[in-house]
């Protein structure tokens, strides 16, 4: 029989068995990511997403991608509003990489010596290593090359980390973007059943908190590192003054609308990497909606809007049925009409009028 | 010594006088350049007859179509003022009590702006009563008279498709994003956006204006307006393109065109109503 401390001590050989066994494959893994494809992915800024695959082709390989971080001021507003951004390969958000689930994802990261501040990269879809801010954290004038393996299916967000009062600061001034591991056969419905999708767009969403002077009027710095105390007096408050998609109040409306046609099908990808927010798209649907944006649970459906948690991406699938223009927004609506948080869809074809159809128009109240 | 603040006072609404309809150019004659803080210098326009895309919803047959195009006639001279109504007259009646203050933090040479259609009512008739003549805003017809070859109406998606609503629907939104105008909120000093062939100044620039025409829904029948039911809690605006806010909104981009191309800014300018004029006139000698 066992003694209480044969028992523990027992348990933490086992543990440590566990760890050796469990070590030894990912020993050998680190051997065979030598002898694994690779594959150079060129990122593309969002809300477009790199050409891929939905099924994998073939056994896992190595996805390499490079970012280079850029620091630099740009307008958030009609108002004309400069935040002095942080980015990710010079976009609001970053771009969103693809690779499937046991790919390993290979990220070289600069950090020119234009910059003014160091920079890492947590990714929420890796494991260990703070996410890799621990392996990543470069000085302007260095780069980096982490690897990690995509153990996990879904969308992840990824954000700058460099530790303490820096960490929210670079989050809120642009530096977040997301990955979506896709399970190697695809996604699925709820029953199992493939689904697939013509277009994929990414949205990032962003708050911002843009100190103001004296009369009200938001203020402009030269540089991000002379905007930091005014900036986290405002973080502090909670209370956004921007709240946008992809870096900018109508950023994509008008001529950088998202476009598509009817009969085709959209898988949206949104990130918020800080606070909590609920998409909807006005005279639309989620058909199937990964609100948590992990493809190993079954898909939520006919969802009128969705709840994306502060610090994650959820991905939303969504089959248009009728011709039109439509308002892709956070439903806060204050957010969306007050503070930016409204997207456009053009989407062209015919009109159904089964699904809608207006019986009379506006006239006069019949007496 | 003390300054009497009713005498500083009349003294600030005596300056806004005197610049009352003293320099006029006739038909595209400039006249000459004012200096800052002066009320206004004035551009009358002699009568005549244009085609004109009429404001407001127009349907037809239970579907929208594009605004009828009607001749339009202006009977007498207009007189309109050159430049927008400027911040510094604009705070003399916010001085006077009269007047809201401004949104817009800007003072001086610069057109006012962050007002409303109550706000631009109440400067019209603080002027009107200062001076003693009529003075409002233009109507729609007026506005685009003097704007001349910088009017352009609503931004049309073509003619209804009924049995496809989203089809103008997506043509008015692509010809408004086709425009690529850029927001440019900032407002620039009067006469920053030139005169138009008429020599009226800042036409189309980054100021919309109000009027005094409200919004209507049309039915037409035979190309005429069968029955029509009008809004004027909602007013028409003019500027780079017509659109319709609500009476109380100060703030263009958050007060409709919910794509596309919100107002940068929101401000007026008044015409002086000689006809009105005469009446004040013939009323003050107990002639009416």
């Amino acid at each position: 029989m066992l003694t209480r401390r044969e028992a523990l001590l027992g348990s933490v050989l086992t543990a440590a068995a566990v760890a050796t066994v469990g070590s030894m494959p990912a020993m050998a893994a680190v051997n065979d990511v030598a002898g694994l494809p690779r594959e150079k992915v060129t990122l593309v800024a969002p809300p477009f997403v790199h050409a891929h695959d939905q099924v994998a082709k073939g056994g896992p390989k190595v996805v390499e991608f490079t970012m280079k971080i850029e620091e630099k001021p740009t307008v958030i507003d009609a108002d004309g509003t400069q935040l002095n951004a942080m980015t990710y390969n010079g976009s609001i958000p970053g771009p969103l990489m693809v690779v499937h689930e046991g790919d390993y994802l290979e990220l070289t990261l600069i950090n020119p010596d234009t910059n003014t501040l160091a920079h890492n990269i947590d990714f929420h879809a890796a494991t260990g290593g703070l996410g890799g801010g621990a392996l990543t954290l470069i000085n302007p004038g260095e780069q980096v090359t982490l690897r990690f393996k995509a153990t996990r299916p879904g969308t992840f967000v990824y954000h700058c980390a460099p530790g303490g009062a820096m960490i929210p600061w670079h989050v809120v001034s642009g530096m977040s973007g997301a990955v979506m591991v896709l399970p190697r056969d695809g996604l699925k419905d709820e029953k199992g059943k493939p689904v697939r999708y013509d277009r994929i767009y990414y949205i990032g969403e962003n708050d911002f908190y843009i100190p103001r002077d004296e009369q009200g009027k938001f203020k402009k710095y030269d540089s991000a590192g002379d905007n930091y105390d005014d900036t986290v007096k405002v973080m502090r408050g909670l209370i956004p003054t921007h709240v946008v998609f992809n870096g900018r109040a109508g950023s994509l409306t008008g001529e950088n609308a998202m476009k598509a046609k009817v009969g085709e099908t959209v898988l949206i990808v949104h990130s918020q990497a800080n606070r909590d927010t609920r998409p909807h798209l006005i005279g639309g649907h989620g058909d199937f909606v990964w609100e948590a944006g992990k493809f190993a649970n079954p898909p939520a459906k006919d969802m009128e809007t969705w709840f994306i948690r502060g610090g994650s991406a959820g991905a939303a699938l969504y089959t248009f049925r009728q011709p039109g223009v439509y308002a892709y927004v956070n439903h806060n609506l204050i957010e969306a009409v007050e503070l930016g948080a409204t997207a456009h869809f053009t989407v062209d074809g015919s009109w159904d009028d089964d699904l809608m159809t207006q019986v009379e128009a506006p006239k006069a109240i019949a007496s | 010594m003390p300054i009497d603040p009713v005498v500083a006072f009349g003294t600030a609404a005596a300056a806004a006088l005197i610049g009352l309809g003293v320099s006029h150019a006739i038909d595209g004659m400039s006249p000459q350049p004012r200096g800052p803080g002066v009320l206004t210098d004035m551009v009358t326009l002699a009568p005549g007859s244009f085609d004109h895309p009429q404001p407001g919803e127009f349907l037809r047959n239970n579907h929208p179509v594009p605004a009828p195009v009607a001749k339009e006639t202006v009977e007498t001279p207009l007189e309109i003022m050159k430049y927008q109504v400027t911040a510094s007259d604009y705070d003399r009646c916010v001085l006077d009590g009269a007047c809201k203050p401004a949104d817009s933090r800007l003072a001086g040479n610069v057109p006012a702006t962050g007002v409303s259609f109550i706000d631009a009512q109440a400067y019209a008739n603080w002027v009107s009563e200062k001076t003693g003549e009529a003075w409002r805003l233009p109507t729609d017809v007026e506005w685009a008279y003097a704007a001349g070859e910088r009017f352009r109406a609503d931004i049309e998606g073509a003619a209804g498709d009924p049995s496809d609503p989203a089809r103008r629907w997506l043509t008015q939104y692509r010809n408004e994003a086709a425009l690529a105008r850029k927001p440019e909120p900032e407002p620039r000093p009067l006469g920053a956006f030139g005169a138009n062939s008429k020599g009226v100044a800042d036409v189309a620039g980054n100021v919309w204006e109000w009027t005094s025409t409200c919004y209507v829904h049309a039915t037409m029948s035979d190309g005429a307006v069968a029955s029509s039911i009008s809004n004027c809690g909602v007013h028409v605006v003019e500027g780079f393109h017509r659109t319709y806010m609500s009476n109380f909104i100060r703030d263009g981009k958050s007060g409709g065109c919910a794509v596309g191309t919100p107002p940068d800014n929101l401000g007026f300018r008044l015409v002086h109503d000689h006809a009105g004029f005469l009446r004040a006139a013939l009323r003050r000698l107990g002639l009416t």
